[in-house]
């Protein structure tokens, strides 16, 4: 709608959000050859919530728009944490 | 644009637009026709599954070989089971009466994206399409059951591959009209229409958008997989390569548990309209039924693992699950106490579609108190995998939504159609309907309990009189939705044309507008000011 304010993202910050996805997958990599055990998948899972939430910022402009939409997102994800937990509640206790 | 022609003074029926014929339709944006094009593909699928379970039903008259074999059986079921579960009940009442009636009812002229809209519709069609070349391509019809449980469902040699496909296209509609849904109900609700002034229907069409939104994402992926391990082996549900069929049933569920309130959830909303129209009362406790709406959607998510207590959870998911599984009663038993309060001393209005509402009251307790029984981990295990799950399932999915559906659909058909249904025929197809349906869901919970498996297509002798009443309560049960259907589409074509804005004293938004509706539904956007249910007599 006309009347909305469009947030311009500079090229810098684009390169930085670039920068830092490429710096995380690299971590995600290199955290593999660690012997961890089932530390492994959640240092995995950690930092792929941490990129998600980078492209959802900057990328998807979470990070410019109002409050609510940030509260709709954090609801559907306290949602996805909450499933995990419960199938957790199977895969940790058999 | 011509006067004559005009989207504020002709009906949606009428408008002519940039094409004529089928084609105006297939290719129309006006969210009522677009609800009508649900409409139209349901009743005809139904009318296709519902002649696979007569079949069955007949094939279970006695025990042996009667009309079929087991392959055929096994066929049957499963066609049976994925129509109506993912053609018929998940889209249903949303994709059908959310359509057509949601901009209505929040005073609006359509759903916030119409192109995407239909896109929702042809991804449904397209689905279907693809899950009908199952049945004659291959190596013959899939025979998994609609479930397509892990390791069978990619160790068939039958032709899985099209209905996992096709069920995972017709997701795409179902989260595209989620996605509408929300938008519609945030952004373009009538100035003054609070969120605690909007009418229930709405509301519970809102909490179902977020389960299509959230849940049925998984069940993509999930079906995907299936497709991945049949073609390539993946390993990731076969415990021959080291993974974990339990895995497939955790995904299959977190869905498919969660869709069952996308089934129930609008269904209950129609009802909240329709009690307090026929009940000449303000509904009790609106806030508690919208409420109570979001906790089931809310509730709802975490308490698939029910379907899975004999699977080899571990105990301490089993307690987990039957503990949430008594949660979600709660809030579902909120609305019936609500819909009984409304009744008490209101001015009862015995008409169709009130029949339909109250019978689905009735039908519905029996399948949600049956419900505990299965939630129950002691009793789940003597009744798991048998007829009692059947029964179970039959009495909430076509109990609820399929009552819903038909009380929905003799509430709003006059709005709809600019026609009027013959009442004397439709209170007979529901007398008969009714009868039917309990005759042969009823017995179905006694077989159970006896140990006759689901499933199956011959029993033990001992089964032999259950059976036989079930099965002839399901030609019954036809010969009502035979008498039903029949009197709607007649109506629908020749029968008596009405152009009274309100027949049944409703004071929701959709029975302020046209009979049948304009194509803009509202000439002026109302302003809001009283609340959806507020009778004052």
């Amino acid at each position: 709608m006309s009347e909305e304010k469009h947030h311009i993202v500079s090229y810098r910050t684009h390169a930085f959000v670039l920068l830092a996805l490429l710096v995380l997958t690299g971590i995600s990599v290199a955290i593999t050859q660690l012997e961890m055990g089932p530390m492994n998948t959640l240092a995995a899972m950690i930092i792929a919530g941490i990129k998600a939430a980078i492209v959802l910022a900057w990328f998807m402009h979470l990070k410019f728009e109002s409050r609510f939409f940030a509260f709709m997102v954090s609801a559907v994800v306290v949602v996805f944490l909450l499933v995990l937990l419960v199938t957790f509640f199977d895969y940790s206790y058999r | 644009m011509s006067e004559a022609n005009n989207a504020h003074n002709v009906s949606y029926l009428e408008y002519k637009g940039q094409y004529k014929g089928l084609l105006a339709w297939i290719f129309s944006t006006d969210h009522k026709r677009i609800g009508l094009l649900y409409l139209y593909t349901m009743l005809f699928f139904f009318s296709v599954a519902a002649i696979l379970g007569l079949l069955m039903k007949t094939q279970l008259i006695a025990p042996g070989y009667t009309i079929m074999g087991p392959q055929t059986y096994n066929s049957l079921f499963t066609l049976h089971g994925i129509i109506m579960i993912f053609v018929i009940v998940v889209p249903g009442l949303p994709a059908v009466f959310g359509n057509f009636f949601l901009p209505i009812m929040i005073g609006a002229k359509d759903v916030a994206f119409p192109k995407l809209n239909l896109l929702s519709w042809w991804f449904y069609i397209i689905g279907i399409l693809i899950v009908l070349t199952s049945q004659f391509m291959g190596d013959g019809p899939p025979d998994t059951g609609w479930t397509f449980y892990a390791p069978y469902s990619f160790r068939t040699p039958t032709n899985v591959l099209p209905a996992v496909f096709g069920a995972f296209v017709m997701g795409f509609s179902s989260i595209l009209t989620g996605i509408n849904f929300v938008v519609t109900i945030h952004r373009m609700r009538a100035p003054g229409m609070t969120w605690f002034k909007m009418p229930l229907f709405p509301w519970t069409l809102y909490g179902t958008a977020w389960i299509q939104i959230l849940a049925t994402p998984v069940i993509g992926i999930t079906l995907l997989l299936i497709v991945a391990e049949r073609l390539m082996g993946i390993g990731i549900f076969d415990p021959a390569l080291g993974g974990d069929p339990i895995l497939y049933q955790h995904l299959f569920w977190i869905y498919s548990h969660p869709a069952v309130y996308i089934m129930i959830l609008p269904a209950m909303g129609a009802i909240s309209e329709i009690i307090p129209v026929f009940s000449r009362k303000t509904i009790f406790g609106y806030k508690a039924i919208v409420l109570s709406t979001l906790a089931i959607a809310f509730v709802g998510y975490f308490v698939w693992g029910h379907h899975m207590f004999t699977s080899g959870m571990s105990g301490r998911a089993l307690y987990t699950f039957s503990f949430l599984t008594f949660l979600v009663a709660i809030p579902s038993a909120i609305k019936v106490f609500n819909w009984v309060s409304t009744m008490h001393k209101g001015s009862l209005q015995m008409q169709t579609p009130f029949y339909w509402a109250v019978s689905f009251i009735f039908v519905f307790m029996i399948g949600g108190l049956s419900g505990l029984v299965l939630g129950s981990l002691a009793t789940n295990v003597h009744v798991h995998d048998t007829h009692f799950v059947v029964a179970h399932f039959h009495f909430i999915v076509f109990g609820g939504t399929g009552y819903a559906f038909m009380a929905a659909l003799h509430y709003w058909f006059p709005k709809m159609f600019g026609r009027m249904y013959d009442m004397n025929w439709a209170n007979l197809g529901w007398g008969i309907f009714f009868i039917g349906f309990n005759t042969l869901y009823l017995p179905m919970f006694y077989l159970g309990i006896m140990g006759m498996p689901r499933r199956y297509y011959d029993y033990l002798p001992d089964f032999h009189g259950g059976n036989i009443v079930s099965s002839l309560g399901a030609w019954v049960m036809v010969s009502g939705i035979v008498i039903i259907f029949a009197n709607l589409i007649r109506s629908a074509r020749h029968g008596e044309k009405t152009t009274e804005k309100n027949p049944w004293g409703g004071k929701t938004l959709e029975w302020q507008v046209d009979t049948p509706p304009t194509l803009e539904n509202f000439e002026e956007i109302p302003t809001i000011e009283k609340g959806p249910y507020e009778f004052e007599d």
